[in-house]
């Protein structure tokens, strides 16, 4: 079977290991594919030189049939997007054209950033203080720098003015409206509603820009999770950095008495702050490869640890009988978006063709001791309120509640399904890509509904 | 003759899942069985068939399994699934309303386009 060094069979082989490396090279392509490919290449070898032809001119003639690298790895890139969804996204709309960073996007981030540190600081020129107007900057924060994001996307996307002016205009404009307009009791709940649900409501027009526009599309949903993912991990290492520079100028300073707090406090967190958010999502957009898909090795790491806590936590509150609050609901509702933001980042990660293992059942155990406690909780809550009546915080609570509990349920039955090998892990991807846009909507009630309904109290 | 890169991609799904229906089958058998049943008149760029099977995969049309062939090498097969089998009766529907909508034009048309140059029938060649 094994050719040994003859001639002409060591100098096939020698090219066949050359073609291989070519491959290889080729990031859409898994290993496994190329020995696939490669086992087709010999077959295909091997019949022509059955039918008289040489090891050479075999070798050209399969080639040729295999069609062109750059081709057959782009339908591979589109096919298994999550190898590579960035070089993917980077090539959208006109597949074939370029991917290269343009010269003219560095400074395009840098003056959006710059546009958005000065955003945050107009107010304050005005006159607007952020220790008197805390309340004013609370409910604008998402308004001072994520339109800029979303311009950003837009013009990288190429998605053309009359679009991005249709699609990014009117989220950003009732945001706005609502966020300035409505007439908030001071420091009320339905004030704090807003600046919690309006950023939320807001990055999900960010991410109609990140998708070119396209939102019907599930895989470049899926590519904005990813995204959204990453920006937080890169956003929180430029925060830290941030932290450690300013520690230290504001020491060295210090040292020789100086005091610059003011200038730190007014002008470098501030601005330092908005501009981040720009130079983050440059920096996932520019693949710099450092930390990536580092969301996915932190859900790797986290899923087991949040098993045991839940357990631990389930096995607590059944003890111990006690009187279930309002504080609890929410933080079960935030222990319920840590289980959804691991699932999330699990499946956007995962190989959709590997069978179920270990980890798939470890986190299907995951959203399960999550539902139980939710369901404790719930049940407990809904008591409360038929006590207590209806608050804006409470409500908005247990919306929440319900919009994670309907997305798990559904999930964790998806996810049964997949380890029995009843379905495809494509299903459980394609409900929670269904599933995004419920978020905004819900983020959108309590933006626009809540205030009015409560009397902006 | 050659044919349309657009109606290759068309059939090519239930081309792969019909040739797959008759037993599991590897990537270059599935190739071969294409040529010989097309006469030797649609030919793929070898390549592309495979992210076409694996996308088979993903949607659960096929199960893969790595075999080992003769050679001694491994080798990925493929194996159409239930759900495989009726996404394949689904195509064969829609195909048989086009073609027979097809015919209809092609007879209306008889006058100007003559008749169907060389018939599908025997192995061509």
């Amino acid at each position: 079977m094994t050719a040994l060094a003859g001639g002409p069979d060591a100098e096939l082989e020698a090219r066949i290991g050359q073609w291989r490396g070519h491959l290889q090279r080729r990031r859409a392509i898994s290993p496994g594919d190329v020995d696939e490919l490669e086992g087709h290449l010999r077959d295909q070898v091997a019949e022509l030189e059955g039918a008289g032809l040489h090891g050479d001119e075999a070798f050209l003639v399969a080639v040729k049939r295999m069609g062109s690298l750059d081709e057959v790895s782009r339908e591979f890139a589109l096919e298994h997007s999550e190898r590579l969804w960035k070089q993917l996204v980077l090539g959208l709309g006109t597949p074939g054209t370029s991917t290269a960073p343009s010269s003219r996007e560095l400074p395009m981030v840098l003056g959006l950033a710059g546009a958005s540190a000065l955003a945050v600081k107009v107010p304050a020129l005005l006159g607007l203080d952020l220790s008197t107007d805390g309340g004013f900057y609370a409910r604008n924060i998402g308004l001072f720098v994520l339109p800029f994001l979303a311009g950003y996307f837009a013009w990288k996307r190429q998605m053309g003015l009359p679009r991005s002016l249709r699609l990014l205009v009117p989220p950003f404009l009732l945001g706005a409206v609502v966020a300035n307009g409505y007439p908030f009791a001071r420091g009320g709940s339905t004030e704090v509603l807003t600046a919690i649900h309006l950023p939320i409501m807001l990055w999900s027009a960010v991410g109609l820009a990140y998708v070119g526009g396209e939102w019907r599309s599930h895989p470049r949903r899926m590519d904005f999770v990813r995204f959204t993912g990453e920006w937080v991990v890169y956003y929180a290492l430029l925060a830290l950095g941030g932290g450690v520079l300013v520690g230290l100028t504001t020491a060295g300073f210090d040292a020789i008495a100086l005091d610059v707090s003011w200038f730190i406090e007014e002008w470098v967190l501030p601005c330092g702050a908005v501009g981040a958010v720009l130079v983050a999502a440059w920096l996932v957009e520019a693949k710099q490869g450092v930390v990536e898909n580092i969301a996915p090795v932190l859900t790797r790491v986290f899923t087991p640890l949040t098993v045991v806590m839940l357990l631990a936590f389930l096995v607590a509150a059944l003890a111990t009988d006690s009187a279930v609050d309002r504080d609890l609901l929410i933080l079960v509702d935030l222990i319920l978006v840590l289980v959804l933001g691991l699932l999330l980042y699990a499946i956007s990660a995962r190989d959709p063709q590997a069978p179920p293992d270990g980890f798939d059942r470890l986190q299907v155990l995951l959203v399960i001791s999550a539902l139980l406690l939710d369901v404790l909780m719930l049940t407990a809550m809904l008591g409360r309120i038929a006590d207590f009546g209806v608050s804006p915080n409470r409500l908005a609570a247990l919306g929440l509640n319900i919009v994670l509990l309907v997305n798990l349920a559904w999930a964790a039955w998806l996810s049964v399904g997949f380890l029995r090998h009843r379905r495809p892990l494509h299903d459980l991807e394609r409900w929670q890509t269904t599933y995004l846009p419920i978020y905004a909507g819900w983020a959108a009630v309590v933006v626009v509904a809540f205030p009015p309904a409560f009397r902006f109290a | 003759m050659r044919i349309d890169k657009d109606l290759v991609a068309a059939s090519a799904t239930p081309l792969v899942l019909g040739i797959l229906a008759d037993g599991e089958s590897y990537g270059y058998a599935i190739l071969k069985r294409v040529n010989e049943l097309s006469g030797g008149r649609m030919t793929w760029t070898d390549g592309m068939l495979y992210p076409l099977l694996h996308r088979l995969e993903r949607l659960s049309y096929v199960e893969a399994s790595w075999q080992v062939a003769p050679s001694g090498r491994r080798r990925k097969h493929y194996a159409i699934t239930p759900a495989g089998a009726s996404a394949l009766a689904e195509r064969r529907q829609q195909w048989a309303v086009v073609s027979g909508t097809l015919e209809r034009v092609w007879a209306q048309a008889g006058a100007l386009i003559g008749p169907v140059p060389t018939p599908l029938t025997g192995q061509g060649r």
